[in-house]
């Protein structure tokens, strides 16, 4: 147990240490990502309006958190085709599981800081009261709806196995999609009817759609309490549905791929 | 137990390559073609061939990186493809390209590495310092990023990272390579003393004669991804008439040693298959 657990350590010990050496990098990204989110917020201010406030808050530090937990997974295995180092992993006696595992927990740790960096630099720009927010609530939707992101950042993490390039520029349609269908600004219902069903299978429609209600946008007129869990029950069951089958197909996707790569040797440096 | 190392029966492995979409042209090469041979545990192999001629591709197999796709390989007794997990606790690997996160220090890629086999911070760090002592590092260079290093003080941390856990078989792809002579040499010695205290059992591949002669006590000749021919360095020289190594190499194998590569020797490997 020690061992596997040691072994998961190890890639969070490597990318900490990796955000320690681009740490200019990752303050500039979060500054950018910080004045992103106030411009998007203050639209709010601006029309007087502070359901539509809330509503672009919940969704940039929603947005925020989910897409950086996904991008980082996404991108692990583009990282280490990079610097060469894939092999080294590959060969090394540790389970795929553990593996990406280790890199979940980094990524998700990462996405919560960066998370609270962005929501306290709002904070700076937003003067709204949102102590009867249920943020335990929150904490509980977070936690339910990064099991579904770290799913489909596994099945993603794949596609630099297939080419590095290609693999990294769809996994940026990829997350443009999900931004574009799961209401992350808007109700998904103004997407054209077309769309309208990818909406569905976002797992980002459900916690954007939960957080909502627990920060006090409800569906009754202009709430200012946060809703209990309970009054989420919906979307915490698709969510944990989702978590619970996306996790293992990823697993099982990565698992398909690193045997194709070791037949067609894909994992090569070179390709 | 068995007494060998490596054991490798008709090792067949061939890549595919698919070029165009619509008038799609597929090629095949055959990295390695029908490759037996035999490492006794505790022995040093040399193999040598020029580029292209499938060193690589065999290492690669042997390190689980690649699936063959005939033939039969047991290292350390251990039979692949079918138990990769216990030939990876097992078996350590240097590349000819010293693959590290370059803005980490040696000691974070170190501890990383040995983090990955399960070893606890206090006995890696001891245990990279010695190697790298051994290998003539400078211990002030531990803790600076790999980037601000030459290629010979990256390839000693590549060494030190196979070495952690004291695998019982190394696999070492060309690992002097672009290293200056004192750096070689260097190298040359912490090898033979990991064979002699060790018994550690050493497959390396090589452009370098002298390298090879010194390190290896057999020496396989491979050449468009077939053994041609193997023995002692003496037995090669004998068998081909020639007074060095390089020279029973052209020999038995018809081309030079650092010809060969990619181009050439890889163009005649491969077969055009087949317009869609």
């Amino acid at each position: 147990m020690e061992q596997v657990l040691r072994q998961a350590w190890a890639f969070v010990f490597r990318d900490y240490h990796l955000t320690r050496r681009y740490f200019s990098w990752v303050v500039v990204f979060t500054f950018y990502a910080v004045v992103n989110s106030a411009t998007v917020v203050l639209i709010g201010v601006a029309a007087g309006d502070r359901k539509l406030t809330l509503t672009l808050l919940v969704g940039v530090l929603l947005w925020g958190f989910l897409s950086v937990l996904f991008n980082e997974i996404a991108n692990s295995i583009t990282y280490e085709r990079w610097e060469g180092t894939l092999e080294y992993t590959f060969m090394a006696p540790v389970s795929r599981l553990i593996h990406l595992a280790g890199v979940s927990l980094y990524a998700a740790a990462y996405a919560v800081v960066r998370a609270s960096v962005i929501v306290a630099g709002l904070l700076l720009f937003v003067d709204l009261d949102l102590s009867r927010a249920n943020w335990a609530g929150m904490v509980v939707v977070l936690a339910v709806s990064s099991a579904a992101f770290i799913g489909l950042g596994l099945m993603a993490a794949v596609l630099p196995v297939f080419s590095p390039e290609r693999g990294a520029e769809a996994t940026n349609i990829f997350q443009g999609i999900l931004l574009l269908v799961s209401g992350v600004y808007y109700p998904v219902e103004v997407l054209p009817r077309w769309l309208q069903p990818l909406s569905v299978v976002s797992p980002a429609t459900y916690a954007l759609s939960a957080s909502r209600k627990l920060i006090g946008l409800g569906d009754g007129a202009q709430q200012t309490a946060g809703a209990p869990l309970s009054a989420c029950a919906y979307e915490l069951t698709v969510l944990t549905l989702m978590g619970l089958v996306m996790i293992p197909l990823g697993l099982y996707v990565f698992g398909l791929v690193e045997r194709w790569a070791k037949r067609t040797g894909k994992l090569k440096r070179t390709g | 137990m068995s007494n060998l190392g490596i054991e490798v029966r008709h090792l067949c492995k061939s890549f595919r390559k698919r070029k165009g979409v619509i008038r799609a042209r597929s090629s095949v090469t055959h990295a390695l073609r029908d490759v037996s041979f035999e490492v006794a545990r505790g022995e040093t192999y040399g193999l040598l061939g020029p580029n292209g001629s499938g060193k690589s591709t065999l290492i690669r197999v042997l390190a689980t990186l690649l699936v063959p796709d005939e033939g039969e390989v047991r290292l350390l007794g251990y039979r692949l493809p079918g138990e990769e997990a216990e030939v990876r606790r097992r078996v350590g690997r240097v590349s000819v390209d010293a693959a590290f996160y370059k803005k980490l220090s040696a000691r974070e890629n170190l501890l990383y590495s040995a983090y990955l086999y399960g070893m606890d911070k206090a006995h890696a760090e001891r245990r990279a310092m010695e190697i790298l002592e051994a290998l003539g590092l400078d211990g002030e260079k531990y803790t600076d990023p790999l980037e601000e290093m030459s290629r010979g003080m990256q390839q000693k941390v590549a060494i030190t990272r196979a070495l952690l856990v004291n695998p019982p078989l190394l696999l070492l792809d060309e690992p002097t390579t672009g290293l200056d002579p004192k750096s070689r040499r260097d190298v040359q010695t912490f090898l033979e003393r990991l064979r002699s205290e060790h018994g550690t059992t050493i497959l390396l591949t090589s452009h370098d004669m002298a390298e090879t002669e010194r390190l290896c006590s057999r020496i396989g000749f491979i050449a468009k991804g077939r053994l041609i021919a193997e023995g002692t360095a003496e037995e090669l020289k004998r068998r081909s008439n020639a007074a060095s190594l390089d020279d029973a190499f052209i020999a038995l194998a018809g081309e030079k040693l650092e010809e060969g590569d990619g181009g050439a020797g890889r163009k005649s490997n491969e077969v055009a298959l087949a317009e869609a």
